[in-house]
């Protein structure tokens, strides 16, 4: 126990004088990172536009209350198409999270040392590319449009479910394993009805959780071009007609509590 | 059971339990999902010319991948890039040391009620808004550069870690705290000495995983204009210099990976 001998009597102290002095330099360290990033980001800005801000943002404030209600007789459409992006997205992504998770998961690959290290470079290269970036390189190659919407965020959600799923499948119970091929069942069987009860529920918690993130996202898919309702938010953004931004973020922001809501019973029901 | 419920079962084969046990609402849900399926996919218009003459051109940007350009575009890449490691670091040093106090105050159990209701209001807000539209917004009132996405990964990391905080030191053991505070503890030394002590493995990992998702998200708020590598990387796209795009997407994903590697090996020692 470290102690502070003063005046002949011995204080407790949390740490010794090198462990202190250590901690100082890491600090002393970690401030100075701060610093100089701090300096970098105040040399690419432009001082001036930040003493007006205030200004700016209330002349937005005023320019955007009250939001233009009558315009969402024209985001039905949108949002529709939000709702598809995010939902069949998910459905091909767990359609393809199923396998690349079995091959992932060390107590069910077909090979630690070659499948295993593929599947894992798959979910990480998924799990890392923002659905955005993905939108955009599906706009260049399959052109504009809900489509392209569909397919990034199927692409993005396949590292996230795959990742979550894996992981349940490595901490299965092993011994309902064993004991479904005690009775001489197929590899096939036994994933049927040994693996696949017990990671039943984790895997629909996983799906309907990450249909709340899918909604989210889709929202603003739109932006690049890749269909919902962030077109109408980039067409009016571009356009400065502040009252429908406002408008559509209100929906947007529904939305989204919506998901969540709904997300968070389902998910009630299952555990 | 009953001798008579067995006799009737023998002879005949098990079968597996439906996942929803009633069926009404078994066929009701898959019905509905029908329909829906169905509706979604009469309403997508994919434009399959369209996609087979993409075809081509996504298959240039996979070889890409084999051939990334890391020279021709080098000064770009480097500076977008340097410029997101930036954001991400101010970002998270600042958006943690707010959230710390913010989480404080939404643990039910440490703050009184007033402080919790303002707490839980912030992060509220912070977790229904999206990165990119704050980015929007932020870019439209501070001008483009990277105070916009700095300001905007601190809000975000805010809504993020104070929520998850404050649910750890709402489960922590109740015990410890009270010990320290019979020995006649001041405020910020129960805080220090009986709350800290506990929550920090988990504070520590959740920031390392806040700072991996702080610097995928700074990948895409170039596109509005906040700064980082999003901008040259959607120049890239919209030029179809797709070796150069290839070159970030790698940068992009090597980043990732270390970073989670090193929050792994951080979070082991922590904990």
């Amino acid at each position: 126990m470290p102690v502070l001998e003063k005046e002949n009597a011995q204080t407790w102290r949390r740490r010794t004088t090198g462990e202190n002095l250590f901690r100082w330099f890491g600090w002393l360290i970690g401030v100075a990172i701060f610093v100089v990033c701090w300096q970098r980001i105040s040399e690419a800005t432009t001082w001036f536009f930040v003493w007006d801000a205030p200004r700016i943002a209330g002349d937005i404030w005023t320019r955007a209350t009250p939001p233009r209600w009558e315009y969402i007789t024209q985001l039905g459409r949108p949002i529709w198409d939000t709702l598809n992006i995010a939902t069949l997205g998910t459905l091909i992504a767990i359609c393809l999270a199923v396998p690349v998770a079995f091959m992932a998961a060390r107590n069910t690959t077909p090979s630690v040392l070659f499948i295993r290290p593929v599947a894992l470079l798959v979910i990480v290269s998924s799990r890392s590319i923002n659905s955005l970036i993905w939108a955009l390189l599906l706009i260049a190659i399959i052109g504009p449009g809900v489509f392209a919407g569909v397919i990034a965020i199927a692409i993005r959600s396949i590292g996230f479910c795959a990742k979550l799923l894996y992981e349940a499948i490595e901490e299965i119970d092993h011994t309902q394993v064993e004991a479904i091929s005690a009775t001489g069942a197929s590899r096939w069987q036994v994933m049927a009805y040994g693996i696949v009860p017990q990671i039943l529920p984790a895997f629909a918690g996983i799906a309907v959780f990450r249909w709340d993130i899918n909604i989210r996202e889709s929202t603003v898919l739109g932006l690049v071009g890749a269909g919902g309702i962030g077109l109408q938010l980039s067409a009016s953004l571009n356009v400065l007609a502040w009252p429908q931004v406002s408008l559509i973020l209100l929906v947007i922001l529904a939305a989204v509590m919506i998901s969540e809501w709904v997300s968070a019973k389902v998910r009630g029901a299952i555990i | 059971m009953s001798h008579r419920e067995l006799e009737d079962m023998l002879g005949k084969g098990w079968r597996k339990p439906p996942f929803v046990s009633n069926p009404k609402l078994r066929w009701s849900l898959i019905l509905g999902f029908v329909a829906y399926l169905v509706a979604a996919f009469m309403t997508i218009e994919v434009d399959w010319g369209r996609v087979y003459v993409g075809l081509d051109r996504g298959w240039a940007f996979i070889l890409a991948f084999t051939s990334p350009d890391f020279t021709s575009r080098a000064s770009d890449i480097w500076d977008g890039l340097l410029e997101s490691i930036v954001m991400t670091v101010a970002a998270s040093v600042v958006g943690i040391l707010i959230s710390i106090p913010i989480g404080l105050g939404a643990a039910r159990n440490i703050a009184p009620l007033p402080i919790y209701l303002v707490c839980r209001g912030i992060v509220a807000v912070s977790r229904a808004l999206q990165e990119i539209i704050v980015a929007i917004l932020l870019v439209a009132i501070f001008g483009f550069g990277p105070l916009a996405g700095f300001l905007t990964l601190s809000f975000a990391t805010i809504g993020f870690l104070s929520k998850l905080l404050a649910e750890d030191i709402e489960a922590m053991d109740k015990v410890q705290a009270e010990a320290i505070k019979a020995s006649g503890a001041r405020w910020l030394q129960w805080i220090n000495y009986g709350v800290q002590p506990q929550v920090m493995p988990r504070l520590v990992g959740l920031s390392m995983y806040r700072i991996d998702i702080n610097f995928r998200e700074s990948a895409i708020l170039g596109l509005v204009g906040a700064g980082g590598i999003g901008a040259t990387l959607n120049t890239a796209f919209d030029r179809y210099e797709y070796d150069t795009a290839a070159a970030i997407l790698i940068l992009i994903i090597g980043i990732v990976m270390s970073l989670e590697y090193l929050s792994g090996i951080i979070r082991a020692k922590v904990q």
